[in-house]
């Protein structure tokens, strides 16, 4: 536990930043009610009322407050972007151990299916596929995390691959071990490293996806509050020259900016402690 | 050269199966659909005669893979089928469409691939400096941005408080070419920035790789200068890395550019994609996916066959 | 070496044969660290080095010979810096030299021949474009002049079709051929100073014989001084005037060749001299009984390409067999088909009289108990995310049954049957153990099984010499302890003198010859065997030279087998 802190306490300045926006966001996401003024979809005055001591970013479209929906972007936007995460995770990893510790044809046959699933680019695929089965939040964790599956996929078996060759690995299998045994106390925990690193960034590449489709008016539907959306919603005040439209993109763009910096961080560690 | 021949041209006809598979998906896709495309255009509220009458229209009523095929023969002849929404032929409505999106992507690329290969070498060049840290942050900070969010703060400030662009890219077929690139500059200026920093990242981690090879060492023992390291020793067998980064980043900017044209309301193949998605309009949506695929696809094999025709290995077998 | 020649062949007067070359005072190396104090590895070692000389730079890994050597040349590796002292290279201040005077030096002057010639050509330009490249730089020649020497020297290093095999790409030449253009291209500018970096290491011995020999030629011929860096001292034997020991970064001993290998004047050195000297007592030759291991008649391929043709051996209660073999021999695939890694297309695989499944996921866990096997990379062989209590306790209780305080006290026993304090490393990590102490936890790890035969694939090959020492006399213990049978694999004739009862030669998939080890050290077998043999470097520094004019004799009687690298 010192020693955790210790390391935290090492870490560079962009990791530190990071680090404090990731809690922030954390916090804001769980006491979302209490620090909200004005509940999620409740109107409160006019529309684009420009901003005072009411309404301290103003209102939006339909006269809700600005500010309170930030909060509560938070917690949906956010939450939802970690749920379809670990769905992508558990799904590539498990496929990504299994093809790499049994090789063979279930390997090729696993391989092959995410090389075709990944030549269609996920933008135009998501699109697709949400346009058939429509935009709920249980759909769009389901067929985001799908989709995402497959990066994770390859990454997860590209470093078990490397693990497997080693010469640990055989001896287990020569001892008789069966394939839970390999998988779970040979093959994982020296691959958990890059394993957290790719969550990290593949929680980035989620979250600018969903917000996209909010954005394209395709992701979370009204009235949930959602970044993406507010920033489509009231994207007209721009051309005004009001900026308030631009708070909820900055929100989306400081949590990614703030993961990769705390990732960037552990990759350095982690790659130097092997020397 | 025999096995090279053999390689790419195993390469293609893996793209082609690729190509056949993906469009298999994207047209088996809409089958997926609950009751099918007839009781979908109609809704809930039709008589049971006027779906059946509908289907028949459709051919709904013929099973799937002979539609496939059809679709896939309409294809080669450029035959898209008719949008839903407004019953014009598709491929008239992807035309223009298509040569738009695909001059915004070339004039991002004719930015972004110097700059990026140019910033990259450098960063690996003098790794570690002070240039290198910033640069590292700055291209950081890009790639976790969502575009609309570059693209607003471009419109901002280029557009609403400096007026020097639009901030809308109004852009009709007769718009003069350099009109053209005028109107689009904004668009492209916000792809080239969330490209470039992708590409610039790779392109250092390429060339770091190559600078740490033995063979490097070698040559400065031999008293090669820094500059004739770096063009005679590290560039030749950098090509394929770097080739693969630009192709990779160029499909990204094809299917970056949705949202990018959705912010400008430029007329190009994702402002449709995205119109047809709300729409419902599937066949548009299907042509629409197909193109993209399709390019994607291209331009992945044209990565993977140049890296072929780069390698010394197989250039020049045992 | 020779004393003759003191122009080279351009007739271009040189410095005096005698004068000094290259001085090293109180030279300091040191690591960069980014959250520590910068980590010394060099320790103000003095070299001094005369022209026409050959220095010989011996020491273990961290010896800090390579480093050393490199610091002639004004060059540290990645995050190592030349911390104090100076190098005086004929008079040029080298620490203060400007980056281009360095520059112009290196290549033209001084030059480098690596450990592994494939990674250090450029993969994109052929061998003659990069051995015309320093002489066009330095303006010590011009390109058509410069292409026609390149024939010359490939011809007299030996390299079969000189005139040709500069136009091909460095995948195309074998190991030991890129080994020769190497040093070839180092000579291209007729430098004063070659340093070798161990450039024989990576080698097969009947290779290696080759290139040393191609070596001393030409340094002899040029009068070239040199720097040879190498872990061998038999190798170092053959090849320098003078001998520096090191150790951990300081110098041992130093003094001339002859002198030093007749009468050391440390322990250290002189340890190093007996490293060779181990031999297990007692041999066990093939008895009448029923062997524990019948390898019978057995082929296998990868794919489509076949390894192994009808290889038969046996190995007998407590017999050591050593099988030995270059890269590419099938010494190692025999090993995957014993285990039941590789099933064979042909043949089959008898353990104590019983026929075994031929594929391991088949054979029950008695099975594979009984045949435990030993990986040349400790390092690998062990996961580094598991504690030494959890790598020697799994097989107690995966295949004996065994928990709680019983495994507990089996595993200390174990580590006490390895010389290891059960106290101090049951909790450790691998990451946490020296190279030799890893080995020693595989080989725990293998005796917890309780097997009947231990495979040990080039068990010592990545470890020091010394190390290694240790590692087969602690093997030796534990057979006479425990009544093991050894498979012996190795490259290495000297581990097979040491340790062997019976010997198995294999060539190209095949068995070439097999016998008790006292007949098989000595001629006549195949020629394949005699050459592999006789190739194996012996500490007397005449040992080159006697062997080269056996051979030639030979070879002028048609006798002699060409090393399977030409």
């Amino acid at each position: 536990m010192n020693e955790t802190w210790k390391l935290l306490k090492s870490a560079p300045p962009t990791a530190m930043f990071g680090m404090i926006v990731i809690l922030l966001y954390i916090l804001v996401a769980i006491f979302a009610d209490v620090i909200a003024p004005f509940g999620e979809r409740e109107i409160v005055g006019a529309q684009y009322e420009p901003a005072t001591e009411e309404w301290l970013l103003g209102t939006d479209n339909l006269g809700r407050d600005m500010w309170s929906r930030i909060v509560y972007g938070a917690r949906n936007t956010v939450g939802i972007a970690i749920l379809t995460t670990i769905l992508a995770f558990v799904v590539g990893c498990f496929f990504g151990l299994l093809a790499a510790t049994l090789g063979g044809w279930v390997d090729q046959l696993l391989g092959r299916i995410v090389d075709v699933l990944m030549a269609i680019p996920t933008l135009i695929f998501g699109l697709l596929i949400l346009t058939i089965v429509g935009t709920s939040v249980f759909n769009l964790i389901l067929v985001i995390g799908f989709l995402y599956s497959t990066s994770v996929f390859r990454l997860a078996r590209a470093v078990a691959m490397n693990v497997v060759v080693l010469d640990f690995v055989e001896v287990a299998k020569l001892r008789g071990e069966g394939l839970l045994y390999i998988i779970g106390k040979e093959v994982l925990p020296n691959i958990l490293p890059p394993l957290v690193a790719e969550f990290g960034l593949r929680f980035c590449f989620v979250f600018l996806f969903i917000a996209a489709l909010s954005f394209l008016g395709l992701g979370l539907q009204p009235p949930t509050a959602d970044w993406g959306s507010m920033v489509r919603d009231n994207a007209v005040l721009i051309t005004f020259g009001e900026s308030t439209p631009l708070i909820p993109a900055a929100a989306i763009a400081l949590l990614t900016v703030a993961v990769n910096f705390v990732v960037d961080w552990f990759l350095h560690l982690t790659s130097g402690l092997k020397d | 050269m025999h096995a090279i021949i053999k390689m790419i041209g195993q390469r293609l006809a893996l793209g082609l199966l690729t190509l056949l598979v993906v469009s298999a998906i994207i047209f088996g896709a809409v089958e997926l659909l609950p009751g099918d495309l007839a009781q979908e255009i109609l809704g809930q509220g039709a008589t049971p005669e006027t779906v059946a009458q509908l289907r028949e229209d459709l051919g709904l009523d013929r099973p799937a893979y002979i539609r496939y095929f059809e679709w896939l023969g309409g294809i080669t002849t450029l035959d898209l089928g008719t949008s839903l929404a407004n019953e014009r032929e598709i491929s008239e409505l992807l035309g223009t469409r298509l040569y738009n999106t695909l001059f915004l992507a070339a004039i991002s690329a004719v930015m972004a691939v110097p700059l990026a290969i140019g910033l990259g070498l450098l960063a690996a060049l003098y790794r570690n400096s002070i240039f290198d840290r910033a640069i590292n942050i700055v291209t950081l900070s890009t790639i976790s941005t969502p575009e609309f969010f570059v693209a607003y703060i471009l419109v901002l400030w280029m557009a609403v408080i400096t007026g020097w662009f639009p901030a809308i890219s109004n852009i009709s077929p007769d718009t003069a070419f350099w009109d053209h690139v005028y109107r689009s500059f904004l668009p492209a200026l916000t792809l080239t920035l969330v490209v470039t920093a992708h590409m610039m990242r790779m392109t250092r981690a390429a060339i770091i790789n190559l600078l740490n090879s033995p063979f490097i060492e070698m040559a400065t023992l031999k008293g090669v200068a820094k500059r004739d390291i770096i063009v005679k020793h590290a560039l030749p067998n950098a090509w394929a890395p770097i080739i693969n980064v630009v192709v990779l980043n160029l499909a990204y900017l094809i299917v970056g550019v949705v949202v990018v044209e959705v912010v400008f309301v430029y007329p190009g193949m994702g402002q449709l994609l995205v119109d047809s998605v709300s729409k419902r309009d599937f066949p548009v949506v299907q042509a629409c996916s197909l193109i993209f695929a399709v390019t994607y696809i291209l331009l992945n094999l044209t990565a993977d066959i140049l890296s072929i025709l780069t390698n010394p290995r197989l250039l020049h077998p045992r | 070496m020779s004393e003759q020649t003191t122009t080279d062949e351009a007739g271009r007067e040189r410095g005096q044969k005698g004068d000094v070359l290259v001085e090293m005072r109180d030279l300091r190396i040191s690591v960069r660290q980014e959250d520590a104090d910068d980590f010394e590895i060099v320790h103000g070692v003095d070299v001094t080095l005369r022209r026409g000389e050959v220095l010989g730079l011996i020491g273990e890994s961290g010896a800090g010979k390579s480093t050393i050597g490199l610091a002639a040349m004004a060059y540290t590796r990645g995050g190592c810096y030349i911390s104090g002292g100076s190098v005086n290279f004929d008079g040029i201040d080298m620490l203060n030299a400007s980056d281009e005077q360095l520059r112009q030096l290196r290549g033209r002057r001084i030059a480098y021949v690596a450990q592994s010639a494939a990674a250090n050509f450029n993969p994109a330009h052929r061998l003659i474009d990069q051995f015309t490249e320093s002489p066009i730089l330095h303006g010590f020649s011009n390109k058509s002049d410069a292409e026609t020497d390149a024939k010359q020297l490939f011809g007299r290093l030996r390299l079969p079709d000189p005139d040709n095999i500069g136009y091909r790409y460095p995948h195309q030449v074998s190991g030991g051929q890129l080994q020769r253009a190497m040093t070839a291209m180092a000579m291209s500018c007729r430098p004063d100073l070659i340093i070798f970096d161990e450039p024989t290491t990576a080698l097969d011995v009947t290779t290696q014989i080759e290139v040393l020999a191609a070596i001393r030629d030409i340094v002899d011929q040029f009068n070239t001084a040199a720097i040879y860096v190498t872990h061998d001292l038999a190798v170092v034997a053959q090849m320098a005037d003078h001998i520096m020991v090191l150790r951990h970064g300081k110098l041992v001993e130093e003094g001339d060749t002859r002198e030093m290998l007749a009468g050391p004047k440390e322990e250290y050195t002189r340890q190093l001299l007996s490293v060779r000297s181990f031999a297990k007592e007692g041999e066990k030759e093939t008895g009448g009984e029923e062997p524990l291991l019948r390898v019978k008649n057995v082929s296998a391929s990868y794919g489509t390409t076949p390894v192994l043709f009808g290889v038969n051996f046996d190995v007998y209660r407590e017999q050591t067999v050593a099988v030995v073999g270059e890269s590419g021999s099938g010494k190692s695939t025999t090993a995957r088909v014993i285990t039941g890694l590789l099933p064979p297309s042909e043949g089959s695989i008898e353990f104590a009289g019983e026929t075994l499944p031929p594929d391991f996921r088949q054979r029950d866990k008695s099975q594979l108990r009984k045949a435990q096997m030993i990986y040349q990379m400790a390092d690998t062989a062990l996961n580094p995310r598991q504690k030494i209590r959890e790598i020697i306790g799994r097989p107690l209780s995966f295949y004996l049954g065994m928990s709680g305080k019983q495994r507990e006290d089996r595993t200390r026993e174990l580590l006490n049957m390895i010389e290891m304090d059960p106290d101090t490393y049951i909790d450790r990590y691998p990451t946490e153990l020296s190279g030799g102490q890893k080995q020693r936890i595989c080989i725990a790890r293998a005796l917890a099984a309780e097997p009947e035969l231990i495979i040990c694939d080039e068990v010592t090959s990545a470890l020091d010499q010394l190390v290694a020492e240790e590692i087969l006399k602690l093997l030796d213990r534990l057979q006479k302890e425990l009544h093991l049978a050894y498979m012996f694999i190795t490259h290495d004739l000297a581990t097979v003198r040491a340790i062997a009862d019976h010997v198995v030669v294999m060539l190209k998939g095949k068995v070439d010859d097999q016998g008790a080890k006292d007949g098989m050290f000595q001629p006549p077998h195949t020629p394949y065997t005699d050459l592999l043999l006789s190739s194996v470097p012996e500490m007397d520094p005449d040992w080159l030279d006697d062997l080269l004019a056996e051979r030639a004799r030979l070879r002028a009687e048609g006798k002699l087998a060409e090393s399977a690298d030409n």
